[in-house]
């Protein structure tokens, strides 16, 4: 009993172990600087994003962010998950001239979005994107924040993280000093100034409050089923203890005779 | 106890299996008719895990193929498109993902099991080689998988393990080239692993079934350690293994949905949500985390040929592993020495993982070092003395003396339950 009792333990602190060996991994690309650390109300396995906010970071994400990167996996349809009605998304859509065809004649020609469209994308391909930003290329922002280490916590300190460079940091020209970023050079320069959107909820638009909208609004569009991931693991994880119980309680009372000396299958076979 | 003797009480599925017994077949390895030990503990439910985890991938993954295109251009759209757009895809993948990651920490433990309660010793060699076997296409298979999603570290990764076979002297170029199809990795090469990650997990099924032969031979080990003397020492395996397995199964799952439902890509890299580009270079390239203790060894030598060598010497040294233990008495319970010499090969090769990774740099080059030393030291020097030189402690009588005690001598070994 003690042996076993060590060998789990044993076994947990190793994977617990192991478990710290992966946390530097995942932080080395970033470098050891502290995140500032937001309450986002989609943590936690109930959390869920807060429409409002990720509406007004739909707002920045297109007056501000969309000048410079795409989001290629964003289609107008997807901003019903975000609480606007279908209408609305419309109109949006609308608002969008996009290329399509070719047409009965060969020809493309330009109409306006669909729900079915994905966002048109600022340039028509990387090398565009670089010529207009110094060389350095905005990256898709789909999925940035599960493709940063520290995620929104991060994105939310880079958009946030401006500050004067230090005496001993030279920058070339095109290059701005973020705290954040690896190395802390970055080609972007400070995206977010105060009042730069108008929001319609009458939010004031600091530069905190717009570096957090657009967080949420790209947390979301990162994952649009993390809601459904966390409430279907709730009903999981519900069903599962039940079920859990139950087979313990069937393994119990299967066993108990046979742990007393019982051979209840003995003579069996002579009977069938 | 009812081996062989079989008959289905249904007149139609007795008539079919006179035809063709795989009832008879189910009921004799998987049924009242496979007699186990009565005393396995909770490590023995490791293996039909296993199985499960092998199920599991198996299921997922032909449905992610379903929607998934093997090429540079499509591979990550398609990954992204199945997060999105396919119904329950998100789930499917993070299933698959993460299945691969419960795969490896139930198979590990499933391999310490072993090395604990010496299973590996007669009569089961070759059962333990045959699981070596599937651990090293279990390797490659997640290898490969990896590389599928063409992200950062599915490229890069990809790139540094392919890049390793150069070492080997002469054809070592010839043979990257062809692993590759071409002269660096890219369409070709992911084609090719989309089509062997497809096909290898069907011949870890065929490995399986041959374990699994070779297991019912000797049936199996117990935490004792020693033989079955008679049908005291046993219990059908249904109702009362199949009862314990399902209990495993159920705390197993929910252990496996903290993670696809809670926190989906903790055991992933975020750089793999990074489109593969051939033109950056992550700042560090990290395997998955099951691959970071041989990883560490691969790094322990300067010389690219030696750590080649010796990471995969680390891994077939396991196959010699029957005969490299001297020793005649199975259960660490009973070799009070060699149990102390387990406890610390956990410990190395956690280690091992920490050193993983981390950039080999300063202190980790040393501990690595001396941690890869330590790995082969005690299969090829410890296991080997100690055998030959250890105090053992006696071994009780037979399982249902040691487990029953006063109630095994009460009761007579043939005594009908009435
Ligand atoms: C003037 C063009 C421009 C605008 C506007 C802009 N960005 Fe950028 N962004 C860039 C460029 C260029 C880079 C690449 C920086 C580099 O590689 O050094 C970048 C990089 C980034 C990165 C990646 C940083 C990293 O860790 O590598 C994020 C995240 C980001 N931008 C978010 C945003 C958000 C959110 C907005 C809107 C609030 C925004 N950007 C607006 C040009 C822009
Ligand atoms: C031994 C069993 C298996 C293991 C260990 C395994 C492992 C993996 C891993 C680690 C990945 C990368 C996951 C990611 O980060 O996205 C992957 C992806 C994938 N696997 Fe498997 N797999 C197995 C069986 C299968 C089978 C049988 C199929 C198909 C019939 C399959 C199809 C796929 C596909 C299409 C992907 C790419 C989609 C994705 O990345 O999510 N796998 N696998």
């Amino acid at each position: 009993m003690r042996i076993k009792k060590t060998f789990i333990l044993g076994l947990v602190a190793s994977l617990g172990f192991a478990n710290l060996g992966l946390a530097p991994s995942a932080l080395a690309a970033g470098e050891a600087v502290k995140l500032k650390d937001i309450e986002f109300s989609f943590e936690g396995p109930f959390g869920t994003f807060d429409r409002a906010a990720a509406q007004r970071g739909f707002q920045v994400y297109r007056e501000i962010c969309s000048s410079c990167h795409s989001a290629q996996y964003f289609a107008f349809r997807n901003l019903e998950g975000i609480g606007y009605s279908e209408e609305m998304a419309k109109a949006i859509a609308a608002e969008y001239q996009i290329t399509d065809g070719p047409d009965d004649f060969g020809d493309m020609f330009e109409r306006p979005g669909k729900l079915s469209d994905r966002m048109p994308a600022p340039f028509p391909n990387q090398n565009a994107a670089r010529a207009a930003n110094g060389g350095a290329y905005p990256p898709d922002l789909s999925v940035i924040v599960k493709a940063r280490p520290g995620g929104a916590d991060y994105l939310y300190s880079l958009l946030t993280g401006y500050e004067e460079p230090p005496a001993d940091i030279e920058l070339a020209p095109g290059q701005y000093y973020n705290a954040y970023m690896a190395g802390h050079k970055i080609a972007m320069p400070q995206p977010l100034y105060d009042d730069m959107v108008g929001y319609a909820d009458g939010t004031e638009a600091t530069v905190e409050q717009m570096a957090k909208d657009v967080t949420v609004f790209l947390a979301w569009l990162a994952e649009p089923s993390m809601e459904q991931r966390k409430s279907i693991g709730f009903s999981f994880m519900i069903f599962m203890s039940i079920f859990v119980v139950l087979l313990y309680l069937t393994n119990r009372r299967i066993w108990r005779p046979i742990k007393k000396g019982a051979m209840p299958w003995v003579g069996k076979d002579e009977k069938a | 106890m009812s081996t062989g003797s079989f008959k289905p009480k249904n007149g139609a599925l007795r008539w079919f299996d006179d035809r063709l017994p795989i009832l008879s077949l189910v009921h004799g390895s998987l049924g009242a008719g496979y007699p186990a030990p009565r005393n396995l503990n909770y490590f023995w439910n490791f293996g039909s895990l296993a199985g499960l985890c092998l199920v599991i991938q198996i299921a997922t993954g032909i449905v992610l193929a379903m929607h998934y295109t093997p090429t540079v251009a499509g591979a990550f759209n398609s990954v992204e498109h199945i997060m999105r757009d396919v119904n329950y895809g998100w789930l499917l993948r993070y299933i698959h993902a993460n299945g691969a990651s419960m795969f490896f920490i139930v198979v590990f433990i499933h391999i310490f099991r072993g090395l604990y309660y010496g299973s590996y010793k007669a009569p089961r060699e070759v059962l333990w080689m045959l699981g070596v076997v599937i651990l090293l296409l279990m390797m490659a298979t997640a290898f490969m998988g990896y590389v599928l999603p063409w992200g950062q570290m599915s490229f890069w990764g990809a790139t540094v393990i392919t890049n390793l076979f150069s070492a080997i002297p002469l054809v070592g170029d010839q043979i990257v080239t062809f692993l590759w199809g071409g002269f660096s990795v890219d369409e070709p090469t992911l084609q090719r692993f989309f089509s062997l990650h497809y096909l290898l997990p069907f011949v870890i099924v065929g490995v399986v079934i041959l374990h699994i032969w070779a297991l019912h031979l000797p049936g199996s080990n117990n935490p004792l350690g020693i033989d079955v003397k008679g049908p005291q020492d046993q219990v059908p395996f249904h109702p009362y293994y199949t009862a314990k397995d399902a209990l495993g199964v159920g705390v197993f799952l929910i252990f496996f949905g903290l993670f696809v439902f809670y926190m989906p890509n903790s055991l992933g890299h975020p750089d793999n949500y990074i489109p593969a580009d051939p033109m950056v270079t992550p700042a560090h390239i990290v395997p998955e985390w099951y691959f970071l203790p041989f990883y560490a060894i691969l790094r322990a030598v300067p010389d690219k040929l030696g750590g080649v060598l010796l990471m995969f010497a680390a891994v077939g040294l396991l196959f010699f592993l029957p005969w490299l233990d001297t020793s005649k008495i199975r259960s660490a319970i009973f070799r009070p020495a060699y149990k102390m010499f387990f406890w610390l090969l956990v410990v190395d090769c956690v280690v091992l993982g920490v050193v993983g990774a981390y950039p080999p740099e300063g202190a980790w080059i040393l501990i690595g070092q001396l941690a890869t030393a330590y790995y082969f030291a005690h299969f090829l020097l410890i296991l080997p003395i100690l055998g030959k030189v250890e105090k053992t402690k006696p071994l009780p009588q037979s399982i249902a003396q040691a487990v029953l005690g006063d109630k095994a001598g009460a009761k007579p070994a043939a005594q009908p339950a009435e």
